[in-house]
């Protein structure tokens, strides 16, 4: 029998972490957000208009998790970031127009037309660009970790993944291995209640936040479509990882409203799921506390400043050659080897620590 | 640079890990058993005691975790060597080396310098899961490059310059060698480049082998086993890249050619190898390629049934004389 995995009934507002978050950061917050969502509707039209090759993917309805976990990162620390999580790249730094550009498979694009959709890392931001293969990426910021631990650095690692990645041997091998030798690695699990078709009821028997603590890895499990939720938990799990106390499990809950990907109508969820959770949506919800502020956050102007920057870099990303032909059969191989360079990282905390240092 | 010693292959490879170990702190070794057990092999002997915990990493059980954390490790600015325990395991570890490592550049402009050791090969009843020879699986997968060295000459610095590469070298070292082959070799660090080597000059025929083949070949083909012919052996050393000219120069020298592999005949490095000759070297050709490799079976445990699959000194004398009377 299909039970389908209900919203928690928290009340708007009700995670308190203001203490941690300026209201610039909130606002910073809901601006990463929208960036994500308007980009990605934007895609969405020129992948209608055939502008965008191959297929679709968006993270619509998932947004608080990447933009969250990813402001809770320092510039110095490294992300993995997967694809439904383009608010992990705004909030890293990737440009707008190269977002675009990357969907059209034009020669701006984070990967020049190499690979499509979000498989992308910008390598001077500190990010690897995912394979299909889930969860591989696991493994990858447990190995960045485990650098970061060789050389005594006070930096950690972080990665997205999602339900259906809980079922693959990487994501035993990673957990094991993070705890084993006790990384400072946090792995994001977005929960989304579905793995293409497949429901979480079929994905796994034991909770993940139970198999985490099984290995020896702290778990917790979050409000996904609250992101200061999310933002506090991954803090906390970064504060944990730099103390020497190894890897976080963090279970962001959260729903995923479009299908797979463009193709998909997604027939196979009940109606009513998708109803309760769009009551939940994680955008509105963080507008709504930004409303709700003493100080009252003008909603509607971000919303129109960010549609204006869509609206800009789509005419930037059109104007964007294609790769030219001639070069598809380089750069397989590297002449040097440049480490990831360090990435944006615009929460106030950030600043803080470095004027006490 | 330090005095010249004789070595085995296998204290070759120790000696070119301890030396790059103690030139290059962000060098570090990584696998099964290889920490105070000093590896299955003992290719890193005495190395804990040297370098200690960190850098000589016993990990769990985990080829994609070997590796995958090897990959991550490596684009933060470390440079990992992974050792499988045995080349037949890197299977479990494939998607992390192909789909991950070898894409990373391409995709992205990432190096991923990492450098996978893989002991290889057959000839002491390992059985199905402990012979193989993979190179062939890495050589389908673009962004590998993939080595086979048969001296101890070129196992340290091959193995010194793959550890130098900014990108993902898989390392085939042939268990047969380990013991069994001894040779000079320089002190301190040196780097071997990624080409071929005319193991011995001829001019009736040429065989063509990388890794333990290549001492085969040379057993195979003395002058009096052939009735004074003149037959040359060349070492491939790199099959990706594959040195194309040396071996198209080697079939103009000769004009017959065996291309010899102890790997499954299907897709083999031997196969490429042919098809290279008979796409561009067809006018230099003075017979048909002829091809020696293990045929399309898992390597199979008992004496009998493994000398009956895998290529012998015998089995290639055989082939260079039919083909020397073509």
């Amino acid at each position: 029998m299909a039970t389908t995995v209900q919203p928690a009934a928290a009340a708007d507002g009700a995670s308190d972490v203001s203490g941690r978050l300026s209201r610039a950061d909130r606002v910073e917050l809901l601006r990463a957000m929208l960036s994500m969502r308007l980009l990605e509707e934007r895609a969405m039209s020129l992948y209608r208009q055939g502008r965008v090759p191959g297929s679709f993917y968006d993270g619509y309805g998932q947004e608080a998790v990447s933009a969250g976990a990813a402001f809770a990162m320092a510039a110095e620390d490294r992300l993995c970031i997967l694809h439904r999580d383009l608010a992990a790249h705004v909030v890293r730094g990737v440009e707008p127009a190269r977002i675009l550009a990357q969907y059209m498979g034009r020669a701006t694009g984070v990967t020049g037309g190499r690979d499509g959709n979000v498989h992308f890392g910008d390598k001077d931001l500190g990010c690897v660009g995912m394979v299909s293969m889930l969860p591989d990426m696991m493994l990858v910021a447990a190995g960045m970790a485990m650098a970061f631990k060789l050389r005594g650095e006070a930096r950690a690692a972080l990665t997205f993944f999602g339900d259906g990645s809980t079922s693959r041997g990487d994501f035993h091998e990673a957990l094991n291995w993070a705890a084993v030798q006790r990384l400072p690695v946090i792995f994001v699990l977005e929960n989304n209640q579905y793995a293409y078709s497949t429901p979480t009821e079929l994905q796994y028997a034991v909770d993940p936040i139970e198999r985490a603590r099984a290995y020896g890895v702290a778990g917790e499990s979050v409000d996904g479509n609250d992101v200061e939720a999310v933002f506090e938990a991954t803090r906390a799990a970064r504060e944990r990882a730099l103390a020497g106390g190894g890897p976080t499990l963090i279970e962001a809950v959260t729903m995923r409203m479009h299908g797979h990907a463009a193709h998909d109508d997604m027939r196979y969820v009940p109606a009513e799921q998708l109803a309760a959770w769009r009551e939940r949506d994680p955008v509105e919800l963080q507008e709504r506390r930004l409303r709700a502020l003493a100080e009252p956050v003008d909603v509607a102007a971000l919303r129109a400043e960010v549609q204006a920057e869509v609206d800009a870099a789509t005419e930037v990303a059109l104007a964007a050659p294609m790769p030219d032909p001639a070069t598809a059969l380089e750069g397989v191989f590297a002449e040097e080897a440049v480490p990831l360079g360090d990435g944006r990282a615009p929460w106030s905390g950030f600043a803080r620590e470095g004027a006490r240092r | 640079m330090s005095a010249r010693s004789t070595m085995t292959y296998l204290q070759a490879i120790s000696d070119g890990l301890r030396e790059e170990m103690r030139a290059d702190e962000r060098v570090f070794v990584m696998g099964e058993d290889v920490g105070v057990f000093g590896g299955a092999f003992k290719v890193t002997d005495g190395f804990f005691d040297e370098f200690g915990a960190d850098r000589v990493m016993d990990t769990p059980l985990a080829e994609a975790g070997i590796v995958g954390t090897a990959v991550g490790a490596a684009v933060v600015g470390m440079r990992p060597v992974c050792e499988m325990q045995f080349a037949d395991f890197v299977a479990c570890g494939f998607d992390q080396l192909v789909n991950v490592a070898g894409k990373m550049h391409y995709r992205q402009g990432l190096a991923v310098p990492i450098t996978v050791r893989l002991p290889s090969g057959g000839g002491f009843s390992g059985g199905p899961f402990h012979s193989q020879n993979p190179e062939a699986w890495f050589m389908h997968a673009p962004g590998l490059k993939v080595v086979a060295p048969s001296t101890p000459e070129d196992a340290k610095g091959m193995l010194i310059k793959g550890i130098r590469d900014p990108n993902p070298v898989v390392y085939l070292e042939h268990k047969h060698l380990y013991r069994r082959v001894k040779g000079e070799v320089a002190g301190g660090t040196y780097e071997t480049d990624f080409c071929a080597r005319v193991a011995r000059a001829g001019s009736d025929l040429t065989v063509i082998a990388y890794g333990a083949m290549v001492h085969t070949a040379l057993e195979a083909t003395t002058p009096e086993a052939l009735d004074g012919a003149s037959v040359e052996v060349l070492d491939l050393r790199s099959l990706v890249p594959l040195d194309e000219q040396a071996i198209l120069a080697s079939v103009r020298r000769c004009s017959k050619v065996v291309v010899l592999d102890e790997a499954n005949a299907t897709c083999a490095a031997g196969a490429q190898v042919a098809a290279l000759i008979a796409e561009r070297g067809f006018e230099d050709l003075d017979g048909p390629i002829v091809r020696v490799a293990a045929p399309d079976v898992p390597i199979p445990f008992s004496p009998p049934l493994e000398q009956a699959v895998l290529p012998g000194v015998e089995r290639v004398r055989e082939a260079c004389r039919d083909l020397l009377a073509y």
